[in-house]
């Protein structure tokens, strides 16, 4: 079995997640040779140049932000959001991919996840890093977010704690810590496995330091699977939660086209739908450029694109009540908002909306486009601009034109929000590119628990 | 063993230090660890370790030492932001003549609206012109040294330049007509002017101050005879104190406590 090419043979045997000639020693020697052994090849350099480029354009933007306002983009009354939270709400839902595979799968012993969750948990944070700056920035003076922090301030006041942008405070911030955390906590075994490994004295001692002393003892070990899975645990929730607060920031304001129950299931769906189809993006290239094909596999590929799929029909059905509730609510402002949105000013957002984020993904249903990587790769591109064009729709349309028409205006990007936008993406892929350089990309110790050379012998 | 080569666990291959067990591989084989040792690490040789065993203890202590120094510099924060030397509060200000509120108010008796005339009728007390000191002074230390700026004034007209004790930011609106009509005395905010010798600024200022009394005013009105009283002080002890305060709002018609402290009754 363990030889059989696990392409074949009928689909409800067990097919192994791995490719079949993988060992131990082979799982190790691979992956941690990408950090410490192999050269650095040449499209890294390309890569991270061209992201760190993005970098430097992004902090031209805060600068000119910081010390002339938030003026320089274009949102203004009546669209008082645009591009600063589109994007939030974007990178925020890209980062939910990595927390369902890390947490939610691992509940459910989901063995496939081990190859991407260190790998998708990277990518959350460095989402939550990029959306993060968002809602910093369009407070105008960042230099005083601490006051969203309910803290004894010499003012004598709470921050509104009834507001839903305060709980999205918490929200990201828990967030992004207990991402963080979890990560880290992944990574400390691996830290060890390159301390020991590694061939100079100032990776020794870098990686050493992150490894906190890890010996591998059996007492370790044990608290290591406990401080994982309570972690898993508290991360959890937070898949529902995050998204859950963000649509509520949309939600609990009364415009035509925010305020709908729908809100919370809709985003949550459509924030893991975003997610993974940024980790096909960014999984689909990796795996070839390092020759990772045993690691992830077509399994884990296609295992994705179902995801992709399921959640994607999930956000479609939330297209669809949201025009439903548009009709049937019988309210003018409903209606005439949903007439707006597929006939106004802005129709081709949303008609291109449908057509990336409905239309396209039906593809997956067949097994020939969901196994060629190519179309895959595309379709994960189409998505990502579907689910952006997806919050463009819901927060420019409704804003512009809303209930008295001698306050409807229209919403024009300036240079700035287009920086603003290619900045992060930027910081999110020079952090990605560090990330896959210094750290193992690949849980090397968990990829050895699932290895046919770790199962266990009965007697 | 020789030398060089580094030392490797004999079930995985994964190089190890002496003290050390292996991977969670090993574990899930069924391996237990002392198995693993006595296997594995019984035949291998030593490898200088990294760290020093003494950086265990400096870890230990620095993830503490983090912790507590976070929070001292919090707490640091928290008081430095309240001090008056952030507040001003207590810090006597030098004035181009030394005016004394104690002899003038405290000894001498003179009603503080003699020189903040406006302070009943308007936003700002007022400062006293210079004709008002030579009211005065035009027969009592009239030719006294310390007194010339003052006679140099009144003779060019150039008011003389007094230092503001009490400057509120530009952002929140203060009106000290309204506030002395109905029931808040200068003693509340400005402490015992009469024993201060040099003016100083008795309160923070900070917003947490203003709400003091905004959220509470029952303990702080006082008869509207006492305004100008510099001994009345606030007596909250019995419930009959309190219900005082409490039929003292309703006389002055004072706004419940949500309008007084909604944002824009300060910052319009």
């Amino acid at each position: 079995m363990a030889n059989e090419p696990y392409t074949e043979g009928p689909i409800h045997t067990t097919v192994p997640v791995v490719g079949p000639d993988l060992t131990f020693v082979s799982v190790t020697d691979k992956i941690s040779s990408l950090v410490l052994k192999r050269k650095t090849p040449l499209w890294w350099f390309i890569g991270f140049a061209v992201s760190f480029l993005l970098v430097q354009l992004l902090l031209l933007t805060i600068t000119h932000l910081v010390f002339t306002g938030i003026g320089i983009w274009g949102n203004n009354v009546p669209i008082g959001w645009a591009f600063d939270i589109i994007n939030f709400v974007w990178w925020i839902g890209i980062g939910h991919a990595g927390t369902l595979i890390s947490a939610i799968l691992l509940l459910l012993r989901q063995q496939w996840r081990t190859s991407i969750n260190r790998f998708a948990e990277a990518m959350t944070l460095f989402a939550v890093a990029s959306a993060g700056l968002f809602p910093l920035l369009h407070a105008g003076r960042p230099w005083l977010l601490y006051w969203m922090f309910p803290y004894p301030n010499t003012m004598g006041i709470w921050p509104q704690f009834r507001s839903p942008l305060m709980w999205d405070v918490f929200a990201i911030s828990t967030y992004g810590t207990v991402s963080a955390l979890f990560w880290f906590i992944g990574l400390i075994p691996d830290f060890a496995t390159l301390r020991d490994r590694a061939r100079s004295k100032p990776f020794q001692i870098i990686y050493g330091m992150l490894a906190m002393g890890w010996r591998g003892s059996a007492r370790h070990w044990h608290r290591y699977e406990m401080a994982y899975l309570l972690l898993a645990g508290l991360a959890t929730p937070l898949v529902l939660s995050v998204h859950t607060i963000v649509s509520l920031d949309f939600a609990a304001g009364v415009i035509p086209g925010w305020h709908a129950t729908i809100f919370p299931p809709y985003f949550v769906a459509g924030a893991i739908y975003a997610g993974f189809a940024m980790v096909l993006v960014l999984t689909i290239p990796l795996r070839k450029f390092y020759g990772l094909e045993d690691f992830i596999t077509m399994r884990h590929i296609e295992n994705m694109a179902k995801v992709m799929l399921a959640t994607g029909l999930i956000v479609a059905y939330g297209y669809i009540m949201e025009a439903f509730f548009g009709w049937y609510s019988g309210n003018i402002y409903e209606r005439f908002m949903i007439y707006n949105r597929m006939t106004g000013p802005y129709k081709w957002f949303y008609w291109s909306l449908i057509l990336c984020n409905v239309l396209a993904p039906q593809i997956i249903w067949f097994k020939r486009f969901r196994r060629n990587l190519v179309v895959l790769f595309v379709l994960s591109i189409v998505v990502s601009i579907g689910m952006w064009l997806e919050r463009f729709v819901i927060i420019v349309t409704s804003l512009h034109r809303d209930f008295l028409p001698s306050s409807w205006g229209m919403y024009s990007p300036t240079v700035w929000d287009f920086s603003m936008f290619l900045g992060t993406i930027g910081l999110f892929f020079a952090l990605l590119f560090l990330f896959i350089r210094f750290l193992p990309i690949i849980s090397i110790f968990e990829m050895r628990t699932i290895l046919p050379e770790a199962e266990l012998e009965e007697d | 063993m020789p030398s060089g080569v580094p030392p490797e666990c004999v079930v995985c291959r994964e190089i190890v230090f002496v003290g050390t067990t292996c991977c969670s591989a090993v574990a899930a084989r069924g391996f237990r660890i002392l198995e693993i040792r006595s296997q594995g690490l019984a035949k291998l040789g030593a490898m200088p370790q990294i760290f020093r065993h003494s950086t265990n203890a400096l870890a230990k202590v620095s993830i503490f030492g983090a912790i507590f120094i976070l929070l001292a510099a919090l707490w640091a924060a928290a008081e430095l932001h309240r001090s008056s030397w952030n507040t001003g509060q207590w810090v006597e200000r030098q004035q181009p003549i030394q005016f004394s509120h104690k002899h003038h108010t405290g000894d001498d008796g003179i009603d503080c609206r003699y020189c903040h005339t406006s302070v009943e009728t308007a936003a700002s007390a007022g400062m006293p012109s210079t004709e008002t000191c030579m009211n005065c002074h035009k027969q009592i230390w009239a030719d006294s040294p310390y007194l010339e700026p003052v006679r140099a004034s009144f003779r060019t007209g150039k008011p003389i330049e007094w230092i503001r004790v009490h400057d509120l930011p530009d952002y929140s609106y203060f009106n000290h007509s309204i506030h002395v009509n109905k029931g808040v005395g200068c003693s509340t905010c400005h402490g015992r002017i009469d024993q201060m010798p040099i003016a100083f600024q008795a309160s923070t200022l900070q917003m947490e101050w203003c709400l003091g009394c905004h959220r509470n005013p029952e303990k702080f009105v006082r008869p509207a005879d006492r305004i100008f009283d510099m001994e009345w002080r606030p007596e909250n002890r019995t419930s009959e104190h309190v219900a005082e305060g409490r039929s003292l709002l309703s006389k002055y018609q004072i706004q419940k406590s949500e309008v007084l402290t909604s944002c824009s009754t300060c910052h319009r």
